[in-house]
């Protein structure tokens, strides 16, 4: 291991890798429950070609390789499992190409949220990109990889629909490109050529490390707005968000129910945020909102929370330090939670169930969801809080995690970026030729079984 | 340790790495080494570790804690309002533990030392603490309205010198009643607190003191805003109580008596926040003010400014300690950088930390030609009748 | 017939519609109802027809917004006691439930006041809008106590001043209707301005420009105020412009119509009402009720007009 280690050092420059403890120990985990488990060493690379030869070093001494973003998951799919090394990607964190005529923006396998949305308000004003509502270090490659979402989820999908293209440094040591810009210098899109970027998204990292990527990017409006709407019965959710999102106006649906403040436990809240290039268009817009639920409005049964407008923008942050801050409701500095992604009609059945979780486990929770496209899916999420410096506390996060992994896929949803417990879950649920496929084709890109080992196994 | 409870509840979510604009990072340890432990929360859950037995004090984790520079841009930015205020706190406490483990890197030991022996990190002698008004028409402070306090730079490096000369000089012709001491006086502290060493920053805090009671000193102006957050915050609890101004503060009011010569070059400038001034004690406009005074002065601001500003990474005894080195990606060099992006011909400072480590960095990115690192009084005092 | 917003076909109509809630009847009013309290000022007999009306409307189990609306609300506004005993000192400013705007409590026209605010001593006359009289004659009682209890008893001070007229339309008005006891004199924020302005003239530098004023709902309870601003308004040299949608014609600010989910009537309240003001040739809106500025404020900035508190504006003239 020193050699191979020396060897590391040879590529990046000795101040980029350390096998020291400290640097051992704060990336032996992540914020969540998972328990800890230590790299040999980490590295970090600045560019492709180093990249390249780190996989190249890693597969002579068959030595285990996890690829990490912004290290945001919380559910540990960022440890070293069988030992090896931590590939932070951190330092490749350039944004290579925006292209405004074909809205699209190329950058690097380490390039932060946060620079991405910097960088168009101050170049490209009239464009932006989807920002999932993770802290802003959190990386669009990363975050694409396990099928994110954020504030432009209901104009345009999955982060990984937003996806243009990649490159990517197999476990081998070859460099290859999915998407157009395998063929053409641009990254205009996936089509029309075989969709080889499924080979690295949902995959956990044990397919690949993502070195560079292209995005959509969509048009900035200079008015934006947004609406609460309320209401106290679950069942009515579905059809409630199927005539929202039946406007095709919203560009994010974001469902919340939390029994914190008090005022608002109970209620079924959907935050829906739209925009506009004129204030005439932004009214036209909130009116067909409005009018697509009257039925419910006009019972009284459930309506929109008459906000005003100083009351909003806190809202319209993105992304919203507000999330964070449920970290420290137990004063402890956790929280993971369990984002099931599932079809719209088992709302109030998701809703149920984590109520039930909740009350058996006795934790600090918060609901939510995010609508995926036209209303074709949701992440229902389930996050509890729990606190660092007490053992008992973490363990009953745990407990609920687990009971909520379960819930979710006996409702007919799927946990996202599973920890661990949940995966094998997953996989005795899974149809068995999707599995072996799944095995076939890791054991085809990566022969030694070095990227990421522990994840997605029986 | 003292605020230890607060080590666990941090998330590591990274805002502290970043300024409220998302812009670049801003952390300067973290842009300096890019590893997690070098990040703010690196340093609270290493913290955690060491006091829970699971890591132990080392050289590497010596390293981590003094290559903070105790800009604040972690308190700035960390979105729990509950306990964000004491994170530097927090370190300092923590610094202070590894001093008493006899734990820390050999530039830390031998700054302390130097303070310790001489009362200033040259390890000069005391009793030339005055040595750089030689020339000057400056008096020993008898009864003068200000105290004026050239710091530790402004009196013994020589870069800091001639900027407390053009201070001073500035002062005089703004009409300001200023003295100096002329001997007794040491460093103010201010980074030796920040570097954990609270008992010989109080042994420095009382000296001083003592020598501004007995001198009936009500009001003093520093060159340094160092010195100026040392005596503003730290002082009064130690019965040091002063009106306590930057020079900049004190100019920026009367900058309007000052005549300026006609038919100026015009120049495009820029404006570095000093932490101490900037975020620490929240000034971003007295500077501003005396600079948009200066005819054929344009500004251009640089995407991290104000309590966005990157450290220079002269703070915490950096400047003297050089725990955070000088690599290509140090705080400093990737601050000129983007002061060179601005288009800026010149970089304004109002901190003589600042002006030493930038004029350094412009040196080692080979900027010599392009951009000038000012003081704001070189700035004014070229432009004056 | 003065109702702005709901249509009858003449006063026989109106007639007819009110002898039905007279007799506890059901009518369109009840649901057709903006919850402007414009009636009670138009009423010259005394006969709170607004409150009445609110009655029936409980009684009868009309919602005028969303049930989970008012829940929310409901919980919100409730008192948490969160409450602490306090010396206070002449005089005493209730700011209710805008804790924010205490820093309106400052300078020579405030001098040494106390300042109260918090949940606990929340008017409750919000609850008129979403038809609950119940909560108002359940509230306000301890609301008063607490005041008294928390407050003013230890202090020996028997008067408050109520920073936003709802407040003193709660402890004058709505208390005299509902019979509850008030043991403290509600002093209104005009008629505090109005004579400490005589206490300190000779601070006052005249302002010299055109208002526009948005009357508030509240300022309906208590209708004999506005004549006060009027003095106000001379004393510090703001020309209140004589427009359409001012005085007893006030119109709404739109903040309500958006809780009870009429929005595009909200949309054309605000247009009106701004298209009113800015005829005026205005440089300030001047707003007596936080919720109005909340509700407008941005709005009429966007138009050009400053939008500023009444207790701001006299600042201003006493140059601070």
């Amino acid at each position: 291991m020193n050699d191979f280690i020396r060897q590391l050092a040879d590529i990046t420059g000795p101040g980029f890798v350390s096998s020291e403890p400290e640097e051992r120990y704060l990336y032996s985990m992540d914020q969540g429950t998972m328990s800890p488990a230590e790299p040999d060493a980490v590295v970090m690379p600045g560019s492709t070609e180093e990249v390249r030869k780190i996989m190249l070093l890693a597969n002579k001494y068959k030595v285990p390789v996890v690829p990490m973003g912004g290290g945001l998951v919380l559910s540990g799919l960022t440890r070293a499992l069988h030992g090896g090394i931590i590939l932070d990607m951190k330092r490749m964190n350039r944004i290579l190409q925006i292209n405004p005529k074909s809205r699209y923006a190329v950058v690097e396998g380490g390039a932060s949220e946060g620079m991405l949305q910097a960088y168009l308000k101050k170049h490209h004003p009239e464009l932006k990109h989807s920002m999932p509502d993770a802290p802003p270090i959190a990386t669009l490659a990363g975050n694409i990889c396990i099928h994110g979402s954020g504030h432009l989820s209901v104009l345009g999908g999955f982060h990984s629909d937003m996806l243009t293209g990649m490159e990517i440094v197999l476990p081998t040591g070859d460099i290859m490109r999915t998407g157009s810009c395998s063929v053409s210098p641009e990254w205009f899109a996936r089509a029309p050529l075989p969709d080889l970027s499924g080979l690295f998204i949902g995959w956990s990292g044990t397919t690949g490390v993502v070195t560079k990527l292209g995005i959509r990017l969509f048009p900035s409006y200079s008015h934006n707005d947004m609406l609460i709407f309320v209401c106290e019965d679950a069942d009515l959710m579905p059809d409630v968000i199927s005539r929202l999102t039946g406007t095709q106006v919203a560009e994010d649906m974001t469902p919340w129910m939390t029994p914190k403040p008090e005022w608002a436990r109970g209620f079924l809240h959907i935050n829906i945020s739209y925009g506009a290039h004129s204030k005439k268009e932004l009214t036209f817009k909130r009116n067909l909102l409005q009018a697509s639920v009257k039925k419910y409005s006009d019972q009284k049964i459930a309506g929109f929370l008459p906000l005003p407008p100083t009351e909003k923008s806190r809202f319209l942050k993105i992304p919203s330090p507000d999330l964070v801050k449920f970290a420290d409701i137990r004063k402890g500095g956790g929280f993971e939670y369990v984002g099931a992604i599932m079809a719209i009609e088992h709302f109030a059945e998701a809703y149920r169930a984590g109520l039930q979780i909740a009350r058996m486990y006795n934790v600090s929770y918060s609901m939510g969801a995010r609508i995926i496209g036209a209303g074709h899916a949701m992440i229902f999420f389930y996050a509890y809080a729990f606190n660092r410096a007490d053992p008992e506390d973490i363990k009953r996060a745990q407990h609920a995690l687990e009971a909520t992994n379960t819930a979710a896929l006996e409702i007919g949803g799927i946990p996202w970026k599973s920890e661990l417990p949940a995966q094998k879950q997953i996989i005795n649920k899974m149809d068995q030729n999707t599995f072996n496929l799944m095995n076939q084709i890791r054991s085809v890109l990566d022969p030694n079984h070095i990227m990421n080992p522990g994840n997605w196994e029986k | 340790m003292l605020h230890e409870e607060i080590l666990h509840r941090c998330f590591r979510c990274g805002y502290c790495k970043m300024p409220s604009n998302y812009i670049d990072l801003n952390c300067p340890s973290y842009l300096a080494f890019r590893f997690e432990t070098y990040s703010p929360g690196g340093r609270m859950w290493l913290l955690r570790a060491w006091l829970d037995g699971k890591i132990t004090l080392s050289k590497r984790f010596s390293e981590i804690m003094f290559s903070c520079t105790a800009c604040g841009n972690c308190t700035e930015h960390c979105p729990f309002p509950n306990f964000k205020d004491l994170l530097l706190e927090a370190f300092t406490a923590a610094r202070g533990a590894f001093l008493d483990e006899g734990r820390v890197p050999a530039g830390v030991r031998d700054y302390l030392t130097r303070m310790q022996l001489h009362g200033n990190p040259y390890g000069l002698p005391a009793k030339k603490r005055a040595d750089w008004a030689g020339g000057t028409e400056i008096a020993p402070f008898t009864d003068q309205e200000y105290l004026f306090f050239a710091g530790d730079e402004g009196s013994y490096d020589t870069r800091g010198q001639e900027i407390a000369r053009s201070v001073a000089k500035l002062l005089a012709k703004a009409g300001i009643s200023f003295g100096i001491l002329t001997m007794g006086e040491n460093s103010d502290g201010n980074d030796v607190r920040a570097s954990g060493e609270t008992a010989l920053f109080e042994e420095l805090a009382k000296n001083n003191t003592d020598l501004f009671n007995e001198k009936n000193v009500k009001k003093i102006i520093t060159l340094s805003p160092h010195s100026f957050n040392s005596f503003k915050k730290e002082y009064p609890k130690l019965g040091g109580n002063y009106q306590v101004f930057h020079y900049t503060q004190v100019l920026a009011f009367i900058i309007g008596k000052l005549k300026f010569r006609e038919n100026q070059d015009p120049v495009l400038a820029t404006y570095h926040d000093p932490c101490y001034l900037g975020r620490h004690n929240m000034d971003y406009y007295s500077p501003r003010m005396i600079l948009s005074a200066v005819p054929g002065l344009k500004m251009a601001e640089m995407d991290r400014n104000k309590q966005n500003a990157l450290c220079c990474g002269g703070g915490g005894g950096n400047l003297f300690t050089d725990v955070l080195s000088s690599c290509n990606e140090s705080p400093a060099r990737l601050r000129v950088r983007e002061a060179k992006n601005t288009g800026a011909t010149i970089m304004a400072v109002s901190c003589p930390l600042c002006a030493i480590m930038l004029e350094d960095a412009v040196k080692a990115e080979g900027l010599a030609g392009d951009l000038r690192v000012m003081e704001l009084s070189e700035i004014v005092n070229d432009r004056i009748m | 017939m003065k109702c702005q917003y709901i249509e009858f076909t003449g006063i026989s109509d109106a007639k007819a519609e009110k002898s039905k809630i007279n007799a506890g009847e059901e009518s369109r009013v009840l649901y057709e109802c903006l919850t402007c309290y414009a009636c009670q000022e138009y009423c010259q007999f005394g006969n709170n027809p607004f409150y009445l009306l609110i009655e029936l409307q409980e009684k009868k189990g009309v919602l005028t917004a969303p049930k989970p609306i008012v829940e929310e609300q409901l919980r919100m506004m409730s008192p948490k006691g969160r409450i602490t005993r306090q010396k206070v000192r002449s005089p005493v400013v209730n700011m209710c439930a805008f804790p924010m705007l205490t820093g309106c409590v400052r300078g020579k026209l405030f001098e040494g006041a106390s300042v109260l605010s918090g949940n606990d001593i929340f008017c409750n006359i919000m609850w008129l809008h979403f038809a609950k009289n119940s909560v108002i004659r359940d509230r306000v009682p301890k609301t008063i106590d607490n005041i008294m209890s928390f407050y003013l008893k230890d202090s020996k001070i028997d008067e408050m001043v109520c920073f936003h007229d709802e407040c003193y339309g709660t402890y004058t008005s709505v208390a005299e209707a509902f019979g509850i006891s008030v043991p403290f004199k509600p002093v209104h924020l005009f008629d505090y301005i109005n004579r400490r302005l005589d206490e300190i003239p000779d601070l006052i530098k005249p302002i010299n420009e055109k208002i526009a004023y948005q009357r508030p709902c509240s300022n309906r309870l208590s209708p004999e105020t506005d004549k006060i601003l009027d003095e106000i308004f001379i004393k510090i040299g703001a020309q209140r412009v004589p427009r359409k949608h001012d005085r007893e014609n006030a119109l709404c600010c739109g903040g309500v119509p958006r809780a009870l989910q009429r929005d595009e009537l909200a949309d054309e309240l605000v247009e009106k009402n701004i298209s009113d003001m800015l005829s005026t040739g205005a440089k300030y809106c001047v707003f007596n009720c936080p919720f109005c500025m909340a509700t407008l404020g941005q709005e009429v900035a966007e138009h050009g007009l400053m939008p500023i508190l009444v207790s701001d504006l006299v600042l201003i003239a006493l140059g601070e």
